[in-house]
């Protein structure tokens, strides 16, 4: 099997799994007094500062949670809530990207719905990248949180998040950042960056899947999203996973570590990825940012096909690979990234994302090329399903 | 794949039997809350559900297929067209003539697939035949009769030797968990079963008259003809009883000038029956008649009769015993008895 989907997740890495493994076999409540919660506790802590220490930020600023749609939730949700109040009576406005991940977009439009919240979303250009004057030009008194992703999810276009950040950060706005496909990719440093708030998660970086974080800046307010503890700093309540934890710290160390060495070997399998698929079907779109790029990801549309058909059969080769876009029943809707991007909806549904990952080889690409044309070939024959949604 | 018990055990037939097979759910519905919800039959989420868990259980992939255009455009516009114009459409002919062996057909030939499978009760050997199943309470053969030769060379039906409680038998035993899921049987696409006020909401309403066949005096009113069948008895809302005081049945309906015309029963009996857009898979095109068996509504009765092909595209029937209740817009499907090995579906026509 070909593996090309390693932005959906990506393999364990072996030190991950064996830490997770060996704390998994220890009984202990991290909450727990007696010594058996010392020692979980001991665990997470160590976690804790690893995260920390890989990404720039204080041991203190790390909040783990349930993962990445947890975390988005809660930095949208709760500082929101949380400066609903310092914001006046008139109910305050969200910025957020056009780009973001349905984790931040949905969370986003529930508020726009349920709370009354103004949204003011901002547009990217036709490589998928936001323009800090557009965000400068919105930025007011009245806007309770600015949302942002650092790197895209289905074209993998990296945000100048530092730039939106201190424009941010000028008018006293805390910033939120999804860094869910960026961590391990480029450089993530959370001080650095002047994010209030950045989200992560294990399983996209090599670790464990339901587990993640959110690094939250000791001066951001947000209201917690749910009761029952407070573990977390009083953010998040839960008791804490700690086999996950201690494999989610392993794993953002390593990918933190490699990230270089990743980029580097990653990049150059997708830029030769890129090439030959060009070269089998020359009529092949590339979509995305040529440099403000995520080395693992290589983005077409390949004119005439569904994408939905040519995973299909891709997947009946042994090719794993994504549309990118999100499902409605199952149902592919056309890419709101691509739309955003200015493409027509022909070319949104006509979209395939491949993404490459710390496991990747040449033979991955190999396969790809090889099974490639013919796929293309017969999806072209079945058409556009007319069924314009 | 809709979900159902008959659609998995046809997939896991078929994989068994050597087959390379996909597993398809068609979401039909534009937004998936128009139609059925909960437990009501088909078209859910959660019914997607259970399909893509069926296919898990089975070992084979399984993909949603976005036809909510084309099911709206051929099938439930269609639906309504018909009733506007007097007739009775069944959707779920329509949609196997329309949707599932010619759009999701023609998308599987393409896509590099030899055939569709689907979980109908009905048989199709070797010889190419298109036959009753075995279970006549279950048979679907009326709804398939309206396939072409080259519609039925690309078909299978894995389930048409077996009676539905075999087929929820080997679900069961298989571990499927849809084995005692309840059998769907209303219109998939009108989510209450009140097809009338489906129509309303469509078609408006349109007051007309309510007319005595034999005297030609208008007995009542009524609030769109489409909401009448022919044959039907019950809702006509008549004032006026029948001259001779028998109860009135609808005879026909003239959307031109929206007029529901009652009269009483003896009047609503034919003895030959007209159809359009003929097919006939059971054999060489016949030159003369034929002496077959018709069938004239899904479920209905099945009358002897000698069928003619005439050279105008049309189909007659002349039955050997007359017949109530022929609505317009249904099938005319002809058979040739076989009682051993299920009778064979000889062509169909669409009643004039």
């Amino acid at each position: 099997m070909a593996y090309l989907d390693h932005a959906a997740t990506t393999p364990i890495l072996d030190e991950a799994l064996e830490a997770y493994v060996a704390t998994a076999r220890e009984v202990g409540n991290p909450s727990s007094l007696h010594a058996a919660g010392r020692c979980a506790r001991r665990k997470v802590e160590e976690a804790r500062e690893r995260v920390a220490a890989a990404l720039g930020a204080r041991p203190s600023e790390v909040i783990f949670t349930g993962g990445g749609t947890e975390s988005d939730n809660l930095a949208v949700k709760g500082i929101y809530w949380a400066r609903k109040g310092a914001a006046g009576r008139r109910p305050p406005r969200v910025v957020a990207s056009a780009v973001e991940h349905h984790a931040v977009l949905d969370a986003v439009e529930w508020l726009e719905r349920h709370e009354g919240a103004r949204v003011t979303w901002l547009p990217v250009d036709d490589g998928g990248r936001l323009r800090p004057a557009d965000l400068a030009d919105t930025l007011d008194d009245d806007v309770a949180l600015v949302t942002a992703m650092w790197a895209n999810n289905e074209v993998g276009t990296v945000q100048p998040v530092a730039e939106l950040a201190a424009l941010a950060a000028a008018r006293g706005v805390p910033l939120h950042t999804d860094a869910v496909q960026a961590v391990g990719q480029v450089p993530v440093d959370f001080a650095a960056s002047g994010a209030a708030a950045l989200t992560l998660t294990a399983h996209k970086l090599g670790g464990p899947f339901g587990v993640g974080a959110l690094l939250l800046g000791r001066d951001v307010e947000c209201t917690p999203l749910l009761h029952g503890g407070g573990q977390e700093r009083d953010v998040r309540s839960g008791t804490l996973d700690a086999p996950g934890i201690v494999g989610f710290g392993v794993a953002v160390e390593a990918a933190v570590k490699a990230q270089q060495e990743f980029a580097a070997r990653v990049g150059a399998l997708r830029d030769d990825l890129v090439a030959r698929v060009r070269e089998v079907v020359p009529d092949a779109l590339y979509n995305g940012h040529d440099d403000d790029r995520l080395a693992g990801n290589a983005h077409f549309s390949f004119p005439g096909c569904e994408g939905d058909a040519l995973l299909l059969l891709l997947d009946a080769q042994g090719i794993a690979c994504s549309t990118g876009s999100a499902c409605s029943a199952g149902v592919a809707q056309p890419s709101h990234v691509l739309l955003a991007m200015g493409a027509d909806d022909d070319r949104a549904r006509s979209s395939l994302r491949f993404t490459l990952g710390h496991t990747s080889t040449p033979a991955d690409v190999d396969a790809l090329v090889a099974a490639l044309p013919p796929a293309v070939e017969r999806a072209r024959r079945a058409g556009m399903n007319k069924s314009g949604r | 794949m809709s979900g159902g018990v008959d659609s998995a055990v046809a997939a896991a037939r078929a994989a068994d039997a050597g087959h390379d097979v996909t597993g398809v759910h068609l979401a039909l519905a534009r937004n998936p809350q128009t139609y059925r919800s909960g437990a009501r039959g088909c078209c859910t989420l959660e019914d997607a559900r259970d399909a893509r868990r069926a296919a898990d259980v089975i070992g084979i992939p399984f993909y949603v297929w976005d036809m909510a255009e084309r099911f709206h455009d051929d099938v439930v516009d269609d639906f309504v067209a018909e009733y506007a114009a007097g007739r009775t459409p069944n959707p779920c002919l329509r949609c196997n003539e329309k949707i599932k062996f010619a759009a999701v057909l023609d998308r599987a030939v393409a896509l590099g697939f030899d055939a569709v499978v689907t979980g109908h009760h009905a048989r199709l050997g070797a010889d190419g035949l298109l036959r009753r199943s075995v279970d006549s309470a279950k048979d679907q053969s009326y709804v398939l009769a309206v396939l072409t030769r080259a519609q039925l060379d690309r078909s299978m039906f894995p389930l048409g030797d077996s009676t539905k409680a075999q087929v929820r038998a080997e679900a069961a035993a298989r571990g499927l968990a849809v084995a005692e899921k309840p059998d769907s049987h209303d219109i998939c696409f009108i989510a209450d079963g009140d097809t009338r006020k489906f129509l309303a909401e469509r078609l408006g309403e349109a007051p007309g008259d309510i007319v005595e066949a034999r005297t030609g005096a208008v007995v009542g009113e009524h609030r769109g003809a489409y909401a009448y069948t022919v044959g039907q008895r019950k809702g006509l809302n008549i004032g006026v009883p029948a001259p001779d005081g028998r109860p009135r049945y609808v005879l026909s309906i003239t959307p031109k000038t929206n007029t529901v015309t009652v009269g009483p029963l003896d009047d609503l009996a034919v003895s030959t029956v007209a159809g359009d857009r003929p097919v006939w898979t059971g054999g060489p095109r016949p030159d003369g008649p034929v002496e077959c068996e018709v069938q004239l509504r899904a479920h209905g009765a099945v009358v002897p009769a000698v069928v003619t092909l005439d050279p105008g595209r049309a189909m007659h029937a002349e039955l050997r015993e007359p017949v109530r209740g022929v609505a317009a817009g249904q099938a005319l499907v002809a058979y040739r008895p076989d009682p051993l090995r299920g009778d064979v579906v000889l062509g169909s026509a669409t009643i004039r």
